[in-house]
């Protein structure tokens, strides 16, 4: 091997840790999982943190039809108009979030977990990657 | 290189003269705009047309609830949630949406989601019937299974509001479904996104040997064709 292979060698070597030392300085977009709903229809006004809703975690334990069809769930992400009066009242969420299938609605940090000022969207849909981010990402955080 | 592009102006005429005069351009002025030439400008493409090899990737697949980007991780509560990589020990891979495959999951008995919210032995009413839609266009014909949408849903969740349970009653195309119309409510939201990875998963049947594309009526009425 003659000694400038050698020394261009090196240099994309140095190139490449430059690349991968530069990628932790970019600020990641939002890369929350597939199907994740963050519901923003009152929390905001209301002074709470947005609730986010994991699909995957329920579809784990339930399937589709639970929610959309014996709860009543519309397919729609923030389409329910859901407050904690409703979910007291043992609707949407306190059918089951009442102490007895699952963790009660003491535990509020659970679900009111979002970023504040985060509207109502279905994270990772279609939707938003044809037209145009339909939240503002977090930057820096 | 005034005097090199004076040079070649006069050159120009002199080859060209009967042209220039046809056209009633006198030899003076065509030198004097020869000598003082516009300003060149150079198209400005460098902001628009970066050279984009590729489209940034994923980075962090299935991200903890604390650096997913929704959740607040200045929230106690964010860390109580469990991380997804977590719960998906086990089941079957897939390279889109949760990446995991969950109707292989369901059918290699990795999981078994409640049909009923309190009964767990209750056992969901599958139904095996697959609806074969032919496509216009020259991609592969769609089969739609009702098996692994059964194991899922009830028949209420799609019929009749969102698709009229009869034969040729509904209008189903692509732009529909990327915006969350027909197959839309639900793919490309929950279950797996409409990606050109996943396009064969619904456009599985290919086309009969003898089919060609139909021709458009603008072709059919062309007159010179």
């Amino acid at each position: 091997m003659s000694s400038s292979t050698k020394h261009s060698k090196w240099r994309y070597v140095l190139l490449g840790v430059t690349a991968w030392l530069a990628a932790f300085m970019i600020p990641q977009a939002a890369h929350a999982e597939y199907g994740d709903v963050v519901i923003n229809n009152y929390a905001d006004a209301a002074g709470i943190r947005p609730a986010v809703f994991p699909h995957w975690f329920h579809r784990i334990r339930f399937r589709c039809k639970v929610c959309h069809a014996d709860l009543g769930f519309q397919f729609k992400a923030g389409g329910n108009k859901i407050d904690m009066a409703k979910i007291i009242d043992g609707k949407f969420c306190g059918a089951c979030h009442n102490g007895e299938v699952a963790w009660s609605v003491e535990n509020c940090a659970m679900c009111h977990s979002g970023v504040p000022g985060t509207p109502t969207h279905f994270h990772g849909s279609t939707v938003q990657s044809l037209i145009a981010p339909a939240y503002k990402p977090l930057e820096g955080k | 290189m005034k005097n090199k592009i004076i040079l070649t102006s006069a050159l120009a005429l002199v080859i060209s003269g009967p042209a220039f005069s046809a056209d009633g351009v006198s030899a003076e002025e065509v030198t004097a705009s020869a000598a003082t030439p516009e300003p060149v400008v150079v198209a400005q493409v460098a902001g628009a047309n970066v050279f984009n090899r590729n489209l940034k990737k994923v980075k962090v697949k299935n991200a903890p609830p604390p650096e997913d980007g929704i959740h607040d991780p200045e929230n106690e509560g964010t860390y109580v949630l469990q991380p997804p990589l977590e719960a998906y020990q086990g089941l079957p891979t897939s390279p889109y949406g949760n990446y995991v495959d969950w109707v292989k999951a369901i059918d290699e008995k990795k999981l078994q989601p409640r049909w009923d919210r309190i009964d767990s032995s209750e056992e969901a009413f599958v139904m095996d019937l697959d609806v074969l839609r032919e496509v216009k266009a020259s991609v592969p014909d769609v089969i739609f299974p009702h098996r692994q949408h059964t194991e899922w849903l009830a028949c209420s969740n799609c019929h009749p509001a969102i698709f009229i349970p009869q034969k040729g009653a509904n209008q189903i195309n692509m732009s529909g479904i990327l915006l969350g119309q027909k197959c839309g409510v639900c793919h490309g939201k929950v279950s797996f996104p409409i990606t050109t990875k996943s396009c064969k998963k619904c456009h599985s049947q290919p086309k009969p040997e003898d089919w060609t594309p139909p021709l458009s009526e603008a072709t059919l009425k062309n007159p010179w064709r």
